[in-house]
């Protein structure tokens, strides 16, 4: 066993490889800054680690003054809301669709060119309209979220639905299934993993088209206040929030993970 | 058990013709076996009696009543692999016929109903030796326990006639013989008519009291698909029929 193709690393191995980049990140961003900062003091570009702390300090643990809230929780939990609103409908309609394309074949001809022709329309291009259909509120945010990530969900749905074998099918209506039942009792619950992942893989997504929505017109939200600062270069704060982005994408990435391998178990074998 | 009569029957696919006229009448409760070269068709006779493949011509009649092209409870099938459901227990999927067939909203049982079907349930696992694995999924059992599985489900819903391809094709040699015995079994308890393709010669002379050979009867070498396959042979195994009758 010496060709590395065969070379596996302990579990100790593993975790120290998966931090190794991580570490390389920060110790190549600390000797940047400092060889930055001693040039200029006043140098924007690479702020000192410490200075992140101090935002984080100001931001999340010190009310504002002018509106008296914590920015950082505020702009979290702005954020978050309408993310999980537009994550939960479109979920519940590629599903429900991306079913009714896979259980029944006229719905499939019906709806399927529609879909895949909606799903190449830019989003961010109708962004404008939306703005002007639904007024600057939350509904436009969540609208091009939903708009933008549904149509690959429902395809994705109807692409897992055409991969169950028609076995399974045959088999279910020899034991007396009706399309109804065919759809909640077999189709419907072999979809249910598919959709977490479908969802997980279209987090980064959501992400971009909530930064987009929020960065053109919002009073809170992450991407509101990473726009807003950027009119001072004020990387201190832009840096720390990128960071807390990345913390939380990668969190309900993990905890999407987590719950598909606690809640179907059987999809893991294959 | 069902009488099984087919008159006339033609498949053809565009140019190529499968199967031609084809005449049959199958007695209540025989055990057919189908043996027949590659690719002669014997799968798209099942699958016409299934009810998912029309045929070109003829016509197909169960207890004198024209076939509903359509898969119903009272004709069910094992194929050789694939039917069973990944995302259920070994006792949910059992479970899952009588729950199919018992509620036609919901397609599951609650309560009192759902005890009765489980203790049926339980009862054939321990007929096919799956007990101990009931709380396993079927990705987690070997091939022939999943086969066994897959028997056990096609009868719980006690169909009138049981189609079987090749059900035993991707076993190891060395098991099938506890698979006849099963299937025998649960041929004997039921009282169905069973249609049965297999690749093994041995086995259609074992476990059936009908056995039919699939060939062409013309052969036309420059158009291969020019004629279909028939019944060569019938040949009746009548040893077995007396425990039925
Ligand atoms: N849907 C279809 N469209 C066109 N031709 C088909 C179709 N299904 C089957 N055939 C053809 O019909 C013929 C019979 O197929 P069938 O599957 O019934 O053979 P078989 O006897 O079951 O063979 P095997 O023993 O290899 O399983 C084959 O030549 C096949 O190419
Ligand atoms: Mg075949």
């Amino acid at each position: 066993m010496s060709r590395l193709a065969n070379l596996h690393p302990g579990t100790g191995g593993t975790i120290l490889l998966g931090l190794l980049p991580f570490i390389v990140l920060v110790f190549a961003y600390v000797l940047g800054s400092n060889t930055r900062l001693q040039e200029n003091p006043d140098d924007k570009l690479l702020p000192a680690p410490s200075s992140f702390v101090d935002t984080i300090e100001r931001y999340a643990f010190q009310e504002d003054r002018r509106s008296g809230e914590r920015l950082w929780w505020t702009d979290t939990g702005a954020s978050l809301e309408r993310l999980l609103i537009a994550l939960g409908i479109s979920g519940a309609l590629g599903l429900s669709i991306g079913l009714a394309i896979g259980a029944v074949p006229y719905v499939r001809s019906l709806l399927l060119p529609f879909v895949a022709a909606f799903g190449m329309i830019p989003p961010l291009a109708i962004l404008p309209i939306l703005f002007i259909v639904l007024g600057l509120g939350e509904t436009a945010k969540v609208a091009l979220i939903v708009i933008g990530i549904t149509p690959i969900v429902i395809r994705d749905i109807a692409l897992r639905a055409s991969e169950i074998p028609h076995e399974q099918l045959i088999k279910a209506q020899t034991l007396g299934a009706s399309t109804w039942t065919l759809s909640i009792r077999v189709l419907l619950p072999q979809l249910l993993p598919r959709l977490i992942d479908t969802v997980r893989l279209n987090l980064g997504c959501a992400w971009l088209f909530l930064i987009a929505a929020e960065a053109i017109a919002s009073t809170e939200g992450l991407g509101y206040r990473i726009f807003l600062v950027r009119r001072y270069m004020a990387m201190d704060v832009i840096l720390p929030y990128v960071a807390w982005i990345t913390t939380l994408a990668f969190a309900m990435d993990y905890g999407l993970r987590r719950a598909r391998r606690t809640f179907f178990p059987w999809a893991e074998a294959n | 058990m069902a009488i099984v009569t087919i008159r006339r029957l033609w498949k053809e696919y565009g140019e190529q013709v499968v199967l031609e006229n084809l005449n049959l009448t199958i007695a209540d409760g025989e055990f057919v076996t189908i043996v027949g070269a590659s690719g002669c068709g014997k799968t798209t006779l099942l699958r016409m009696l299934l009810g998912v493949e029309k045929p070109t011509r003829g016509e197909i009649l169960i207890d004198g009543a024209p076939l509903v092209y359509e898969p119903a409870p009272e004709r069910g099938i094992v194929f050789q692999r694939y039917s069973l459901f990944p995302h259920l227990t070994v006792t949910r999927n059992l479970l899952l016929g009588l729950e199919l067939s018992g509620a036609h909203l919901t397609g599951r049982l609650f309560g009192r109903a759902r005890r009765q079907a489980l203790e049926q349930v339980h009862a054939l696992l321990n007929e096919i030796g799956l007990y101990a694995a009931r709380d396993k999924y079927p990705s987690q059992l070997s091939g022939g326990m999943q086969q066994r599985l897959s028997i056990a489900q096609s009868v719980i819903c006690q169909p009138k006639i049981l189609l079987l391809d090749e059900p035993f094709g991707a076993l190891d040699p060395g098991i099938t013989a506890d698979m006849h015995e099963l299937i025998l079994r649960l041929w004997e308890k039921n009282r169905m008519t069973v249609f049965m393709v297999t690749h093994d010669v041995k086995e259609s002379f074992q476990l059936g009291t009908r056995l039919l050979v699939f060939d062409k009867k013309r052969h036309d070498p420059h158009a291969p698909d020019a004629y279909g396959a028939t019944v060569t042979y019938d040949i009746p195994l009548n040893r077995r029929l007396r425990a039925v009758a």
